[in-house]
């Protein structure tokens, strides 16, 4: 079995690109979703893209296959919802741990697919853990700034499940991502401590968080390096940021939190910003551009994209990333 | 191997990096329940809003760190912390320094670790109760991710002596950083701060023992910081804050040399250490440092000569002495008017013509106001008597360049403003229109109750580069959304500005935005009016900050609207049924001791001065916080200060020239509410009248009701009688005296009047609530509260006022004004939208029931429009004007 942090020493690691972005070529209708076995479900399905990995396997699968020949080096499974948190939309928090655990198969199977073809490129799969809809350490309710639609309790135990069926299926890594509130990463990482050391594991966690807007800031009001700080306390392989403002907005925070640590760091920034109809239209070109920027200044170890990325993204990222040696990094 | 130091880190919103090169660390300890008898009482009195306040005065005074403790027997600990913690968080300029979770009970300090985000640090851990606990707490701290505060104490007992306290700190450190894998640099000792000069020879080295055990700590835990609380050094000392100070700083100078990098201290408590007098230096040193025998009974001695001294209070006019340009931005900027003409005068002699003063020197002034404003370094009230100088100095000059016939002066741009039609409050819009008029844009200001044709008559006659519409009473929302339509039907292009106390980002969004193409912004407050007034007139930006507006409004207007259809109502009757029942068998109403109507004009403002609530008073000038807290606040209190001096100037004058009249009448009548929703009113002969209340209809949880007015009256088929209560109160002559202090250039004293004759009328309001429920009613003969009692109504009954939450429909009004005869009998009368003129004017109904209380009526259904309608006997059409911000979107 291939080390992840010995892959790390070598050279810049890939990450694929958007999963969300891809599926929506695929342009499923409700009965797509539905599929046979939740043809009479309640409630709408449509955009619970979780799902797919049980309705859609190989839909799935053919997303992980393009990310991969394009170059991808780690592929994050089709779970960025899968928690009972998350999933209470479609009220199908039941469904959490068999959405994780065939997620991490599906892409389990694909990463071993590319590993066998290329031994001297071996292939991994995260298992993505998003940030819920659900603020830990903010209010909904602007009238009462007091409020909490959501504890660390309840988000630790949610999260665990995720982390329990994600090991399950598979996976060699943990992306806690998209981190908008750092309580919420806090409670996540809490519950990855909590099974891994119930299991005597030790697969690499890396942490992701999100820049919300030009204040340099996340959600939650956190500067890139008290956001650093703040999560700093768990064994973590790699921290970064990813989706945000785009590959160019991004640097200065990357930069920021680089010298600041001697762990990896990850970025997988949009394509751009979305456009006046939501579609984010920075080109493959330009965004390699951008990423080899990072490289040249040695700020980042995985490169990667968010929203709007696609796989000639990724093949772009690729090519730029082969060329240079990686940041220097110790545990 | 690692090449990034190791460092305490710690994180509230932003880093806080403590290297050996990085200053003491001050940790605030107000907020501490056992150190602040003030955040105590704020604590248990759940005055959760006046404790966010102290902390951050803590952060503003400089605290880096703040100490957060909620132990207390009467305090439910863990959920005061966790309320607490969750509060700040919503305070970015409190959350942006780490937080210290002080407890003894692990419960506490788990349940606070659970709601930060940032990086903590728990105070304290130790090796009391063994070290399996110890490894226990040492582990969820890790897990938790915050750093922690570890007391020399162990199963023996706490250390106190130089010993104890290296081998206790060695000992847990030990156990720390190699059974539990805790980060080194985590790791904060609390080596006991003990107070010295006792009088008992076992304290003389309390003081010694931590500043040597603290030089171990350094030398032999690597990475490890050590903190304490200073005040305890000086315990002895109470009462003598010259020694106090004194050692306190002597303590931290030594403690601090031997590697003390952090600690709780009160800075307020805090000498400069080289700014202590040598002898009392001396006296403290040889007690901190234990270095004479007789040390103690020396600085005893010393201490009963040692005595504060205050400074000496003077208007100090050193400015007066400065350059010309100087003087006048002072002048400006500090809102004195004293010399402003004198200085003019001066500087128009020196100048080519009389307008280069406005532009050059003046309009210097007025930028620096403009840049404190817009960094929020200078407040409202500030500002607006900074524009009193600005006019005065215009006015003198004005005379000057009419005679040189010059252009006039260039202004930024041209802004209507106006109250719309029906509407007579004005305080917001005077308040913007100086705000907009100090940043050299030109004014047109309307006035109040301006109708549509005029508005859109006048912006076009005079090219005005904006409109803002201001408004205060609910159906002026109606009146702006029928000008928006008309301007577009004008098709002009003008921005409209909305603002006012009803109006919302909402309502902009969702009915005035979408009847005209063009730019349509909600503002809200004084400050903001400036950037977007600025950006909005801006040619190159324009366009696209227009085309943003609209696309945010179109996104506001569909979350909105998507929102709304998740609420769901129940039908009338089904509301009905669920009406507020109250137990008539078991209350008996009091029979009133007066029945009928009563005119009073005999009430001075003098009686009504206690009885003011001040809060609104400031909130009106954009100053916000209680009173009388506000005056002490660290960021406003000084301006609040001011504001509040120059209220009571301006009362004593009104108290002497008696320039303001208050004049009230009330009635007391038989009542009985009847099917469900109305109340009859009768005298013992016949009818009165009918108060039509509207219900509730929002689906609640089963057992909550769905109230009416109407529940709190006794219904005529129990039998029972019943009454109600009717009243109006006004003050008259503010708008006289605010025309006359405008006419005479003076906005913030114009201002000032209406501001006050509103306080004023609401004072009276109270009052007369109370001398009904005391005298006339007499249901409350033996009520004995004070002002705070009656601003938090802790009396029995209510007073709602039509046109608000309870009972939102301004038509009751017509109601009220018949069976009082309001206008006959006091003079104050209804606009067409149902304003009341004197604008300072309260009216509403008196409910006496226990049980009664105010509520929100939420939004209504089309059922009980139609229902209302026809028992008003009035057009579905004119219920529906009237009750339309109430009626749920979809129900027509």
């Amino acid at each position: 079995m291939p080390n992840l942090y010995n892959e790390l020493q070598k050279r810049v690691l890939v990450l694929d690109g958007a999963m969300g972005t891809m599926l929506q070529r695929y342009n499923f209708s409700e009965e797509d979703f539905r599929g046979e076995r939740f043809k009479d479900y309640s409630i709408p399905l449509k955009g619970n893209n979780d799902l797919l990995s049980i309705t859609q396997p190989e839909a799935i699968a053919e997303v992980h296959h393009k990310f991969l020949d394009a170059g991808a080096d780690i592929i994050q499974t089709n779970t960025f919802s899968g928690t009972t948190v998350a999933m209470a939309d479609y009220q199908m928090e039941d469904l959490v741990y068999e959405l994780n655990f065939e997620s991490a198969k599906i892409a389990k199977a694909k990463a071993e697919e590319f590993s066998k073809k290329q031994p001297n490129k071996p292939r991994f799969v995260a298992g993505s853990i998003g940030p819920t809809n659900k603020t830990a350490s903010m209010s909904p309710d602007v009238n009462d700034p007091g409020f909490r639609a959501i504890t660390f309790d309840e988000l630790r135990v949610a999260y665990k499940q995720q982390a329990e069926a994600l090991l399950d299926g598979g996976v060699d890594i943990l992306l806690v991502e998209t981190v908008f509130d750092t309580l919420n990463a806090k409670a996540a990482l809490f519950a990855i401590e909590e099974v891994k050391e119930e299991r005597n594991n030790n697969t690499p966690v890396m942490v992701s968080g999100t820049i919300t807007d030009a204040s340099g800031r996340t959600l939650s009001g956190q500067t890139a390096e008290a956001f650093l700080i703040s999560i700093s306390h768990t064994d973590l392989i790699t921290v970064g940021f990813n989706c945000s403002l785009g590959a160019s907005k991004l640097q200065p925070y990357l930069e920021a939190i680089s010298s600041k640590t001697n762990i990896g760091i990850s970025a997988y920034p949009n394509a751009g910003l979305p456009n006046a109809f939501g579609e984010y239209d920075e080109t493959p070109d330009k965004m390699s551009v951008q990423v080899k920027s990072y490289l040249d200044n040695g700020i980042v170890n995985i490169v990667g994209g968010c929203c709007g990325t696609t796989p000639e993204h990724i093949k772009a990222i690729a090519k730029v990333a082969e060329q240079v040696t990686p940041r220097p990094i110790t545990l | 191997m690692s090449d990034t130091p190791k460092y305490l880190k710690l994180s509230g919103l932003e880093p806080l990096v403590i290297t050996p090169e990085s200053n003491f660390i001050n940790i605030g300890e107000r907020t501490n329940v056992a150190g602040s008898r003030k955040f105590l009482r704020l604590i248990k009195e759940e005055q959760f809003e006046e404790a966010v306040a102290v902390a951050r005065h803590q952060v503003e005074g400089g605290a880096q760190i703040i100490d957060i403790n909620m132990d207390d027997g009467l305090i439910d600990g863990k959920k005061a912390m966790v309320k607490f913690l969750n509060l700040i968080a919503a305070e970015p300029d409190i959350a942006r320094v780490p937080i210290m979770i002080d407890s003894s009970k692990w419960e506490i300090i788990e349940a606070g670790l659970q709601v930060i985000q940032g990086k903590g640090v728990v105070n304290s851990i130790s090796l009391k109760e063994g070290k399996e606990e110890f490894i226990a707490q040492a582990k969820k701290i890790k897990r938790y991710g915050a750093a922690v505060v570890v007391m020399a104490f162990d199963e023996v007992g706490q250390a106190d002596n130089y010993q104890r306290r290296i081998e206790i700190a060695e000992r847990s450190y030990t156990i720390l950083v190699d059974e539990v894998n805790f980060a080194p640099q985590d790791i904060i000792f609390d080596l006991n701060i003990f107070p010295v000069a006792t009088g008992m020879e076992e304290h003389r080295k309390n003081a010694v023992d931590f500043i040597e055990g603290t030089r171990w700590v350094k030398a032999h835990l690597p990475h490890a910081s050590v903190s304490g609380g200073v005040s305890n050094v000086s315990f002895s000392f109470r009462g003598n804050n010259t020694v106090r100070e004194a050692m306190h700083s002597v303590f931290l100078y030594h403690a601090i040399k031997a590697g003390m990098n952090m600690g709780i201290v009160n800075p307020a408590l805090l000498e400069v250490y080289d700014s202590i007098p040598k002898d009392l230096l001396e006296h403290v040193e040889d007690v901190i440092l234990d270095r004479r025998d007789d040390a103690t009974e020396r600085l005893l001695a010393f201490a009963e000569t040692v005595q504060g001294t205050k400074k000496a209070k003077t208007v100090d006019l050193q400015w007066r002495k400065q350059e010309l340009q100087e003087r006048i931005t002072h002048a400006v900027v500090k809102g004195i008017d004293a010399f402003i003409v004198e200085d003019v005068e001066e500087a128009r002699l020196l100048s080519e013509r009389p307008l280069d003063v406005i532009e050059g020197q003046l309009m210097t002034g007025m930028g620096v106001v403009g840049d404190l404003f817009g960094s929020g370094k200078m407040f409202l009230p500030q500002v607006v008597k900074s524009a009193r100088v600005m006019k005065k100095a215009v006015a003198y000059l004005n005379p000057f360049i009419e005679e040189e016939k010059s252009d006039k002066q260039q202004s930024l741009g041209k802004i209507l403003m106006a109250t719309v039609k029906g509407d007579v409050h004005d305080i917001g819009k005077n308040i913007v229109s100086v705000v907009l008029g100090c940043n050299n844009y030109e004014i047109i200001d309307l006035g109040v109750m301006v109708p549509p044709e005029k508005i859109i008559e006048t912006a076009i006659e005079q090219q005005v580069d904006a409109i803002g519409l201001s408004g205060l009473i609910t159906p002026s929302l109606d009146e702006m959304v029928f000008l928006a339509k008309e301007m577009e039907r004008h098709n002009l292009a003008i921005p409209l500005l909305i603002g006012g106390a009803t109006t919302s980002k909402a309502h902009t969004a969702v009915k005035i935005d979408t009847q005209y193409k063009h730019a349509v912004v909600h503002v809200n407050d004084a400050s903001r009016a400036v950037t977007v007034v600025g950006d909005l007139l801006n040619k190159r930006s324009a366009e696209s900050y227009t085309a943003n507006l609209k696309e945010e409004y179109e996104s506001f207007r569909t979350k909105f609207l998507n929102r709304g259809k998740q609420k769901s109502y129940i039908s009338l009757d089904e509301a009905r049924d669920k009406k507020y029942e109250i137990d008539w068998s078991t209350f008996k109403p009091e029979a009133p001791n007066f029945v009928g109507i009563k005119k009073t004009t005999s009430t001075t403002l003098t009686d009504l001065l206690p009885f003011i609530d001040w809060s609104p008073f400031f909130r009106s000038w954009d100053l916000h916080g209680k009173f009388p807290e506000i005056l002490e606040d660290d960021i406003v209190g000084q301006e609040a200060q001011q504001l509040y001096a120059d209220a009571q100037e301006m009362i004593s004058q009104l108290l002497a020239d008696q320039s303001l009249k208050a004049r009230a009448i009330f009635g007391i009548f038989q009542a009985n509410s009847i099917d469900h929703d109305d109340i009859i009113v009768s005298d013992q002969k016949q009818e009165l009248a009918r108060f039509r209340t509207l219900r509730q209809q929002l689906k609640k949880r089963d057992g909550v009701p769905n109230l009416a007015l109407a529940d709190f009256i006794a219904p005529q088929d129990c039998g029972i009688t019943d009454h109600i209560g009717a009243f109006c109160v006004s003050i008259f002559g503010a708008q006289d005296l605010a025309d006359r202090y405008k006419s005479e250039h003076d906005d913030y004293n114009a201002i000032m009047v209406q501001a006050l004759a509103d306080r004023f009328a609401e004072a009276y309001s109270e009052y007369l609530h109370r001398e009904v429920r005391m005298k006339h009613w007499g249901y409350a003969a033996g009520e004995d509260l004070d002002n705070q009692g009656l601003i938090q109504e802790a009396y029995r009954g209510i007073r709602p006022a039509p046109g608000y939450p309870a009972c939102p429909d301004h038509l009751e009004k017509e109601t009220l004004w018949s069976l009082l005869k309001v206008e006959e009998n006091i003079g104050v009368s209804l606009t067409e939208s149902l304003a009341m003129w004197p604008a300072a004017s309260v009216s509403g109904y008196y409910f006496a029931h226990p049980e009664s209380k105010y509520f929100g009526l939420g939004k209504i259904t089309e059922d009980q429009l139609i229902n209302y309608a026809q028992r008003k006997g009035i057009t579905l059409e004119k219920a529906e004007k009237w009750l339309h911000p109430n009626l749920a979107i979809g129900s027509r």
